[in-house]
């Protein structure tokens, strides 16, 4: 620790232990139902066969995560133990001793290591990290932006999940792409779909990409698609890579007749029946996530950017399925930020609509946390991120004039007395009792405002850039 | 990045992890029938509100004072009463006499921890960012890493958020007295450390250095005219604040009398606690209390400490001299005091801060800085694993991360520097084994305070160390350039 400050891990480990310590002091912190929901998921995956993981319903959290999650609870449970055996019991529902709470909580942050080590590798796959000082390094701004990302502590560490887990697995699959490990990057995220189907949604994504760029190996001079140079070798390795983890996460659940029940489908497409239906079924909704989604597949396939391209169009699947999604959780905006981070620290375009996104989705997961001690903190921590995003994105790219345009910083500062509004003001008057959900609406209309307009910025972006130099160095 | 942001972020950082550890227990939850000093904050409230000034300090059939009577100075009183006013528009039942006894709820812990943050907000805070900004040398990035090291410095968030109490606003504005000489605003100074000394009785530990620097900046400036013009501007101030702090008290003789007894309570033990003192130290070697009178004793030995450091500073009213002789009084006092309770090295600790500024440039040549906030947060986090895991009471554990907050500033001349290192790194291992052990190990039967003296011992004896480093290093000042050009 004695390293001298110009040493380029010391800045990292502090940024990632201090981030730590933040989640540690929020132990004590209100937890959502999730939390029972994995309390749950501990108890039947230590104490039941694996052939009745799927068909335990004594509580109401029945698993719907794939197979490979509950061998990583099975896992984690067996560390649980030590701390509480009351826990691992199916019938304890909702018990949540202070061991228990502390195990859980501490389970999230460790598993964030693997969060940290895709952000280290993210930072290598930057074009150029040149700053003047440590504070201008792009390296150093992805680091935080990615570390202390304000969705994944307020969902992963107040109201509990175990994104950072998964999201490190998403980086390091994406790292994977941009360094030309291209078996690796597909291992990765295939393990993560096996993980949380979620990820489905960026999977066209994956598949256009890996087959236009990797399956053919060579592209014409202008970029347009050279026929002859199909590689099959490659296209059954990748097969073979994709259906050997699903095989190895499925199997046993297929040898035992299980794979309708394990066949998660629920989350994406149909799973509840809402008393006050809307007009739109699963069906439409799908129809036009795939719809939202198909330009950006046209364009990559027909001039790929690379892996730039492809992180682009990534971000654009994630964006359009949360926008026109059946069941979409306001969680699933991490799924575009997140990744949308390491454009944003290399061009200038991305930053401003980076800025857009992670400001509105961010404060769109404010209704996640309701109680009044946690009000505090998310406002605080909010704040600490958007200064920091702001300040430093502004920064980064000062050449060229403002980042953000009058009107996009009018719609940012409406933000303020839209909080005031909903959290101080809306809650003192009648109508909180005949309209308690007017606030809710409201939030969600004018965070939809912000997105829509990230989603048709980023669609055009892509749509017109014309980095046809890059994309053979990039190959 | 620009330096408003730099600073609006330490801020921010520094008020989320005041509000987190704000979630955890505070003293003596569910802990009747006395509860704890949280009880005492909220109790003074009912007080204050509901029986008239002439009562608050005398035990009444309304008042007892054996159920955490008043023992702070006015000051402390009628912000009590302001919260109490608040208290009863959220919630009339938080504030009842006698009704009100070991209230305890959620909302309420709210409402309590909030006023905490109001006031912290409203008085330390700006203090701390215009200390670092005025009094501090090096680069607009050093002064801001400063700033981020004392407003994250676990002793005082962890007394004021976790175990409950007002520390931050006496400490604030001693703060802003020290700013104010430093200023150059002597009467500014004098009167928001006149307002710290009637919050809390402890800062009477600041008062001798205080006293000597305005005593001898006024000697300084000839005693004949404008020097003597200047000591009653100073007088004037101080004996007006005084009084309209206490006018209340004023009217009966018996009033001040009565206060002044609870503030000052003769009555109590030596040692309240194991305390890293010099008594509870030197009674593990030699039954103290049964030798020499305790008074003569006291007196003689913290008069010793006390009198060169401040027959100095009177000699040489610099403002370095001025930091340093608030630390030696401070440490002086606090091991040798009478009655002493360990939250007072928080006095000496924040102290020590302002002092060890000046060793800021050596630790980041050697690129500890950034080692030492990660660290800082580390303290945090080991301390509130142990408060919240096991429910003990904060003094131990505070105790120790005030001690490792000083041990990890001490860093000496260069050509010691590696024996300190060594010694320091040796310091914390004893003090985390202790840790470990006191928590995790039963003491053997018959010395059932084993961990706590031990830790006592230890911690005394650096201490120890620590006012004799400082004494030598004020008396024998040498000639620092930098903070003569400071001072006015």
């Amino acid at each position: 620790m004695a390293a001298p400050v110009t040493n380029d891990q010391s800045w990292f480990f502090a940024l990632a232990l201090g981030v730590s310590f933040l989640k540690c002091l929020l132990i004590n912190a209100y937890h959502s139902t999730d939390f029972e929901v994995h309390r749950n998921w501990l108890a039947l995956t230590h104490s039941l066969p694996a052939a009745q993981w799927y068909y335990e319903a004594t509580s109401e959290w029945t698993l719907d995560y794939p197979p490979l999650f509950a061998w990583f609870e099975y896992g984690l449970s067996h560390i649980a133990r030590f701390f509480d055996k009351e826990m691992l019991v199916v019938q304890n529902l909702n018990y949540a001793s202070p061991a228990t709470i502390l195990f859980q909580r501490l389970s999230v942050i460790v598993a964030d290591v693997v969060f940290f080590y895709a952000v280290k590798e993210c930072c290598k796959c930057l074009r150029e990290d040149k700053g003047k000082y440590l504070l201008g390094k792009p390296s150093f701004i992805l680091t935080v932006l990615l570390l202390w990302n304000f969705g994944l502590i307020i969902v992963d560490h107040i109201h509990f999940q175990y994104n950072g887990f998964l999201f490190g697995v998403l980086l390091l699959s994406i790292a994977r792409h941009f360094q030309n490990r291209h078996f690796e990057g597909a291992l990765l995220f295939s393990i993560l779909l096996n993980l949380k189907h979620i990820y489905l949604y960026i999977a066209p994504a994956y598949g256009i990409y890996l087959l236009r760029c990797f399956c053919f190996t060579q592209s014409n001079a202008d970029g347009s698609l050279q026929w002859r140079s199909f590689s099959v070798v490659r296209l059954v390795t990748l097969g073979t890579i994709v259906l050997s983890t699903f095989s190895v996460s499925f199997g046993p659940f297929i040898a035992l007749g299980q794979l309708p029940q394990a066949s998660m489908t629920g989350g994406l497409v149909q799973e509840f029946q809402h008393s006050v239906l809307p007009s739109v079924s699963p069906l439409a909704t799908l129809v036009c996530t795939v719809l939202s989604i198909l330009p950006a597949l046209f364009r990559i396939w027909h001039r790929p950017n690379g892996a730039r391209g492809f992180l682009r169009c990534l971000v654009i699947c994630a964006l359009g399925s949360f926008m026109f999604g059946w069941h979409v959780h306001e969680k699933a905006i991490l799924m575009a930020i997140l990744p949308l981070s390491l454009l944003a620290v290399e061009s200038r375009e991305d930053a401003r609509i980076f800025l857009i996104l992670s400001i509105t989705g961010h404060y769109s997961l404010f209704p996640l946390l309701f109680t009044t001690q946690e009000l505090p903190i998310k406002i605080l921590l909010l704040l600490l991120f958007t200064i920091f995003s702001l300040t430093s994105l502004k920064t980064l790219f000062r050449k060229g004039g403002a980042l953000l345009n009058p009107l996009e910083a009018t719609y940012l500062l409406g933000l303020i007395p839209l909080e005031l509004i909903c959290e101080f003001v809306y809650p003192l008057t009648v109508w909180q009792k005949t309209f308690p959900f007017l606030p809710l609406m409201l939030t969600s209309i004018y965070c939809a405002l912000g997105v829509t307009y990230a989603f048709i910025r980023l669609y055009i972006s892509l749509l017109t850039c014309s980095d046809s130099t890059k994309k053979i160095k990039t190959q | 990045m620009e330096n408003w942001s730099l600073i609006s972020l330490c801020v921010l950082l520094g008020l989320t992890a005041r509000w987190a550890v704000s979630f955890h227990s505070y003293s003596g939850a569910g802990k009747p029938p006395m509860f704890g000093d949280y009880e005492a904050q909220r109790h003074w409230q009912e007080v204050t509100y509901n029986l008239p000034v002439h009562e608050w300090y005398f035990n009444t059939t309304n008042n007892d004072l054996n159920y955490w009577g008043l023992d702070y100075p006015p000051l402390t009183a009628y912000h009590s009463l302001v919260c109490a006013y608040v208290a009863k528009l959220l919630n009339p039942e938080w504030v009842e006499l006698y009704a009100s006894r070991g209230y305890e709820s959620h909302s309420h812990k709210l409402f309590m921890r909030a006023t905490v943050l109001f006031t912290d907000i409203l008085i330390y805070i700006p203090a701390v960012l215009l200390y670092c900004f005025y009094f501090c040398d090096g680069s607009s990035k050093q002064k801001v890493a400063t700033a981020f090291c004392i407003l994250l410095y676990p002793g005082l968030i962890l007394i004021d958020y976790g175990h409950f109490q007002y520390n931050s606003v006496s400490l604030g504005l001693a703060l802003w007295g020290i700013l104010g000489l430093g200023l150059g605003w002597d009467l500014f100074g004098s009167l928001a450390f006149t307002l710290a000394l009637n919050y809390k009785q402890m800062e009477l530990y600041h008062s001798l250095p205080f006293f000597c620097y305005l005593l001898g900046k006024c000697i300084k400036q000839g005693l004949t005219w404008r020097g003597f013009f200047h000591l009653v501007k100073i007088s004037m101030t101080v004996l007006v604040t005084f009084a309209l702090c206490w006018m209340p008290f004023l009217s009966d003789p018996k009033q001040p009398l009565q206060v002044l007894h609870r503030l000052f309570p003769v009555g109590r033990g030596l040692f309240e606690d194991k305390v890293a003192n010099t008594w509870c130290s030197l009674n593990v070697l030699i039954k103290i209390k049964t030798l020499l009178s305790r008074e003569t004793q006291l007196f003689a030995l913290t008069l010793l400490f006390v009198l060169p450091s401040s027959l100095k500073l009177l000699s040489k009213p610099t403002l370095w001299q001025f930091k340093l002789a608030l630390v030696n009084t401070s440490l002086a006092f606090f091991l040798f005091s009478f009655q002493v309770h360990e939250k007072s090295i928080l006095l000496v600790a924040l102290l020590v801060f302002f002092v060890f500024r000046s060793m800021l440039p050596l630790l980041l040549k050697d690129g500890l800085l950034l080692p030492y906030v990660v660290t800082s947060l580390a303290f945090l986090f080991l301390s509130l694993y142990l408060l919240s895991a096991l429910e003990r009471s904060t003094e131990e554990e505070l105790r120790l991360g005030l001690y490792r907050k000083l041990t990890q500033r001490w860093l000496p001349k260069l050509n010691l520097s590696r024996i300190i290192k060594w010694k320091f790194w040796f310091s914390l291992a004893a003090m985390a084994a202790l840790s470990f052990t006191s928590v995790w190990l039963k003491p053997p039967a018959k010395l059932p305070d084993l961990f706590p003296v031990l830790v006592s011992v230890l911690s005394f004896l650096h201490f120890l160390g620590f006012i004799i480093y400082f004494n030598q290093v004020q008396l024998m000042e040498p000639q620092r350039k930098k903070s003569q050009k400071k001072t006015n």
